[in-house]
């Protein structure tokens, strides 16, 4: 029971590469840029080009690929699912040629390819987010988003509250996740037995889970806020930070880098 | 010597295996506990001691080394861990965190639930549980155990692990954030449980409860045994137990103190024994040559 061990999709992982020093701000408008460029590649040389520039910024994040692999587990049958039923149902037009047939279901290469090609691109895109995340930490990350989310303050929408809520939630994730296996472990010394039996006897044994769980969340969250107002806290008030975001030398080369191979990479499809 | 109900051997254990944060926690601990005894477990924070007694109750398993409970191979290839599990009743360190039913009886209901007891078995190991840990099962049985005091709480919780009638009750950190009070009272449960024979492993920071309990010390250091003995002979390692953060009894340190003050008077761990030894000592005094 090592539960810590599988939750988290991209968790950070501290290093002092190249792309952990970067200002979160041009990482996250980086891996958007990036994002929008996989969507518009067309051909499997695309995303080929796009996986081999992947893997050099892994290694350049000093990301074990082992780890990233491991990031990649809770989506692979997301993955299949892409693959298979776009086989069996994807486009392939009249002409589409038949690879098998399983009873009324009809296989094309056509649809394979699709599958295939739409799974890499889910591959891909899973990679370069968890990339964003495996190298920054969440305060950057939320600091970052509270900066990019800053001309819609206009319009109302409240960025320092989102960005404050999302570092508190990411910050918790382990947390709860220790609590949830603390206590597991503790009803299971009481004889408790978890993923046996059907459904309803299943969700059953979660109970002596949930409740503890539900309880010290709660108590948790009151304590914090608790401690956030002994400290003056005011979501209103304007606020100073102990680390300024600031756009270095790294930022330009990274900015013009991304510039250049998104154009590459669209020119190419 | 009887046989040992725990045995531990050559255990080592890494959280995180294999990925980037691997922690290394135990590197290779040996020991035994034996029927009756009440073993003490100390050790500075993350010495290892919460993983090896979850690794002794079946919760973990070591990344190398065996564990035995009566004379069983925890993770052997026929091991049946469920009735190991029984053997070994552990009550985490904040044990009220696990509490979740509506009523006090109905949560020290739920272990031997689970073994299937027959309701009148369950009833009555409830109610003997509940006196176990000195509360009236008339008086507690039907209220919430939200609604208690926190040392009342945690004694529910006790009384949900005694339910389960382990041959090894093994307690982390029991007395932590209690009040004198409730310190007090929950010591001296575990002090009558043990007297009525019940095997005992107890992980603490209070050397005082040490001095006072235990009758065999294992002290932990970075995932090795480093000290291990009767309180006595563990408490005579002064300087050893300073450098890894721990520390000696204040009634031994008064003690110590004295005798580095030129009073003859004889070691000792406990406040009562200390007063005695003080007593004897000045006595000693007064009869002396003036």
């Amino acid at each position: 029971m090592d539960l810590v061990k599988y939750a988290p999709v991209g968790q950070y992982l501290p290093r002092n590469s190249p792309l952990h020093r970067l200002d979160p701000r041009t990482k996250i408008l980086a891996t958007m840029a990036l994002a929008v460029v996989l969507f518009l590649l067309r051909a499997m040389a695309g995303l080929g080009l796009f996986a081999v520039a992947s893997l050099a910024l892994l290694v350049l994040g000093q990301i074990p690929l082992g780890y990233a692999l491991r990031g990649l587990r809770p989506v692979i049958f997301l993955l299949l699912l892409t693959v298979v039923l776009n086989a069996f149902f994807g486009s392939g037009g009249s002409e589409a040629r038949t690879l098998f047939v399983l009873g009324p279901l009809v296989a094309t290469e056509e649809g394979l390819r699709t599958g295939l090609f739409v799974g890499a691109r889910l591959l891909l895109l899973v990679t370069i987010t968890s990339l964003l995340t495996f190298t920054t930490s969440s305060v950057e990350l939320a600091d970052g988003l509270e900066w990019l989310l800053r001309p819609l303050r206009r319009v109302g929408l409240p960025g320092h509250e989102i960005a404050m809520m999302m570092t508190i939630a990411l910050r918790f994730i382990p947390t709860l996740l220790e609590e949830t296996e603390r206590i597991m472990k503790a009803q299971t010394a009481r004889g408790a037995e978890f993923g046996q039996g059907n459904i309803v006897r299943r969700a059953q044994a979660l109970v002596p889970v949930l409740v503890p769980l539900l309880l010290s969340a709660i108590r948790r969250s009151e304590e914090l806020a608790l401690a956030m107002e002994a400290r003056c806290y005011s979501s209103s008030a304007p606020r100073t930070r102990m680390k300024e975001l600031r756009w270095g030398l790294g930022d330009a080369v990274a900015g013009v880098l991304v510039v250049a191979a998104s154009a590459l990479l669209v020119s190419v499809r | 010597m009887p046989d040992p109900l725990i045995a531990c051997e050559q255990v080592h254990y890494t959280y995180l295996r294999g990925t980037p944060m691997a922690a290394v926690a135990l590197r290779g601990v040996s020991l035994e506990v034996q029927p009756g005894e009440l073993l003490a477990l100390i050790g500075p924070t993350g010495s290892g001691k919460s993983t090896l007694i979850q690794l002794c109750a079946g919760l973990l398993r070591p990344t190398a080394g065996v564990v035995r409970v009566l004379g069983q191979d925890l993770w052997g290839p026929r091991a049946d861990r469920r009735r190991a599990r029984r053997q070994v009743g552990l009550a985490f360190q904040f044990a009220e965190y696990q509490l979740f039913e509506e009523t006090v009886r109905r949560d020290v209901a739920y272990g031997p639930k689970n073994l299937g007891c027959s309701e009148e078995e369950i009833a009555q190991r409830v109610d003997e549980a509940l006196r176990q840990v000195g509360l009236d099962p008339a008086g507690f049985g039907d209220r919430s155990p939200f609604s208690l005091s926190g040392g009342e709480m945690r004694r529910v919780a006790l009384a949900g692990v005694l339910a389960m009638r382990p041959g090894v009750l093994v307690l982390d950190e029991p007395t932590a954030g209690l009040d004198p009070r409730g310190r007090e009272e929950l010591l001296a449960r575990i002090q009558a449980l043990h007297r009525q024979g019940q095997t005992i492993v107890l992980v603490t920071h209070g050397m005082e409860e040490v001095a006072r309990l235990a009758r065999r010390v294992i002290v932990l250091h970075e995932g090795r045994i480093v000290l291990e003995g009767s309180p006595g002979e563990v408490f005579a390692h002064e300087e050893d137990l300073h450098r890894i953060g721990l520390g000696l009894p204040e009634a031994a340190r008064l003690v110590r103190l004295l005798q580095c003050r030129g009073l003859r008077v004889a070691d000792a761990l406990t406040v009562e024994d200390a007063r005695a030894a003080i007593v004897a000592a000045l006595r000693g005094q007064d009869r002396g040559p003036r």
